[in-house]
């Protein structure tokens, strides 16, 4: 790496970090509000995550909803029946879509391409009917209510993310940050690079002495305990679990979101998720027909930008 | 002691015998050349040994143990590393990072989180060992898919040689090179073999290759054994003769 590549990939570090940092001043200005740049923080961690197999594994998972609903039933269930306390109800969600992931990953893992995009579906609409149907538990099609984020408790202080916008914007941005320092970690490891040298050549990297599925196991389970956890951030965002977090329509926007920002970059899906959010945020107060906006751009995008948003705007720096 | 032993393997892809009843016995420390007419199985009996598919029948043994069932990766744990007819590399990654990766699974770190600093060190040291040895010092932050066709051929073996291996399979090395590439691999493999000791098979076309450094051949025909020696008493063999004259007539 050239030293003006290593500053410049600081400085935009830094212009990411100081956006997100200082959304709740500017949004609402150009007619945003927070609650909006929750909502992309959010999906943007969950399309990170379908990204974590898609841009760096190579593996399309079409069916990461299912781990992303089961985070947020996951956290609604353990606020709801276990204990008011919200950091555990992120645990748990993270632990259920993370466990899901591993069980169901282990049983996935040997199918390639369109068959694994696919297995991932048929699955994922598993959990949706389960949570469609039990509605003494999930509350069914009605989605999980009766839940509500509580106050954090610091013992001297406590600080109140659920009335207050601000605060639990900033509280995610938390998360969001754990969550994406973990990723980034990965990626760097050794381990991150057998990912990569899996989507480059999979033969050439068996023939290297790495066990293919084996890893590539890990990696769906790790995005799963990802997704899990953003599915829990929802749940808390909203107070509410849906069955339409589960469905395959709500995989698909994932995929859209990562492949719109580009999945070859990390911070790719999250641009992608906020055009998308922005986007649905906007349109969707004039017209019903919103999805069909989105998907034209999808196809502009895919057609003109092959490496995503994200990917023009960086050739268009480096020239 | 033998290195590898191939005892009677055959292969079937449906009603086609790619490989029958081939048996091969390659010492520690020997350069083994296999050759044959187009399609006489020789990319397929490689595949057979490296893993990318069981034998029909037959039984393959490395260093004394039965790896008939055993998966590519296992194999290559125990040393066996190869490349391939077709070029097999990570395109769009730089010539160290393709290293890289194989230099980080010898070394046992492909589920680290971690590496220490004396360790990255160390494995730092490997991996421009590696690349100087092939030639690819000076083109180590080149993606490797932009790089010439030889260099990619070289890139893929100093990847290979990046595991450490102790029996290295060569499928064509120097397939669609020029000359000056063709001498230059020549002399990488030459070079491995006197100074590392590494055993080596491979597979070639080009005969000055052959005739330059093996100390014995195989040569295979429509799946089958035909003959195997010194290069000298090949460059002799009748039936070699016919096969090879055969199909060119
Ligand atoms: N995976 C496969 N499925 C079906 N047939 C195959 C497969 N691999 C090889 N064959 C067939 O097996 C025979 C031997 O092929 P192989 O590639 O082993 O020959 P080769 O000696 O390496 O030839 P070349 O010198 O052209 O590389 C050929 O008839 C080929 O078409
Ligand atoms: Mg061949």
């Amino acid at each position: 790496m050239t030293g003006g590549e290593g500053a410049r990939k600081l400085i935009a570090l830094g212009a990411i970090w100081a956006a997100l940092l200082l959304a709740p001043y500017w949004m609402p200005p150009l007619g945003g509000y927070t609650a909006l740049g929750t909502r992309v923080l959010v999906l943007g961690l969950a399309a990170m995550s379908v990204n974590f197999l898609l841009g760096f594994t190579g593996v399309l998972s079409f069916g990461h909803a299912a781990y992303f609903g089961l985070g947020a039933y996951g956290a609604g269930l353990a606020l709801k029946f276990l204990a008011p306390s919200t950091p555990l109800s992120l645990i748990c969600g993270m632990l259920v879509g993370g466990i899901a992931g591993a069980i169901l990953g282990a049983l996935i893992v040997r199918r390639r391409g369109v068959y694994f995009a696919m297995v991932t579906i048929a699955f994922g609409q598993v959990f949706y009917y389960i949570a469609f149907q039990w509605s003494s538990v999930t509350g069914g099609d009605d989605g999980l209510r009766g839940f509500s984020r509580r106050p954090l408790d610091f013992g001297a202080f406590s600080v109140d993310i659920l009335s207050n916008a601000e605060s639990f914007y900033y509280f995610v941005l938390f998360c969001f940050a754990l969550a994406a320092a973990a990723m980034g970690f990965v990626l760097r490891s050794p381990f991150g690079r057998t990912m990569i040298a899996i989507r480059e050549n999979e033969r050439r990297a068996r023939f290297l002495g790495i066990p293919v599925e084996r890893h590539i196991w890990i990696a769906f389970t790790l995005s799963c305990f990802f997704i899990g956890f953003a599915g829990a951030l929802y749940a808390l965002l909203n107070n509410f679990a849906d069955p339409k977090g589960l469905h395959y329509s709500q995989s698909g926007d994932f995929v859209i979101m990562a492949v719109m920002g580009g999945m070859r970059s990390f911070w790719g899906p999250l641009l992608g998720a906020a055009v998308f959010v922005i986007l649905q945020d906007y349109l969707s107060s004039i017209t019903v027909n919103w999805m069909s906006f989105i998907g034209l751009l999808f196809v502009f995008v895919v057609l003109f930008f092959p490496r995503g948003l994200l990917g023009a705007i960086r050739r268009k720096v480096q020239a | 002691m033998m290195l590898l032993e191939v005892v009677a393997a055959t292969k079937h892809f449906g009603r086609l015998a790619a490989v029958r009843d081939v048996s091969l016995a390659v010492p520690q420390g020997e350069l083994r050349a296999v050759i044959g007419p187009n399609g006489a199985g020789k990319t397929t009996f490689f595949n057979l040994i490296s893993g990318l598919f069981p034998p029909t029948a037959g039984r393959v043994v490395f260093d004394g143990r039965d790896v008939t069932g055993m998966p590519a990766h296992a194999r290559v744990k125990l040393g066996m590393a190869r490349t391939f007819q077709i070029t097999e590399i990570f395109p769009e990654l730089s010539v160290r990072e393709n290293v890289r990766v194989g230099a980080e699974v010898a070394a046992g770190f492909r589920l680290r989180p971690w590496i220490s600093r004396a360790e990255g060190a160390e494995l730092q040291r490997r991996i421009e060992e590696t690349l100087s040895l092939a030639g690819l010092a000076n083109k180590a932050d080149r993606l490797v898919g932009e790089l010439a066709h030889g260099d990619q051929r070289a890139a893929e073996i100093a990847m290979a040689l990046a595991l450490r291996p102790r029996l290295l399979l060569l499928d064509e090395p120097t397939a669609g090179m020029g000359d000056q590439e063709t001498y230059e691999i020549t002399q990488l493999i030459r070079g491995l073999h006197r100074d590392g000791k590494l055993t080596i098979v491979l597979i070639e076309h080009d005969m000055r290759v052959v005739f330059h450094l093996a100390d014995r051949i195989t040569v295979l025909d429509q799946g089958k054994l035909l003959a195997e020696g010194t290069p000298q008493e090949i460059a002799v063999n009748d039936a070699v003769q016919a096969a090879y004259l055969g199909k060119a007539a």
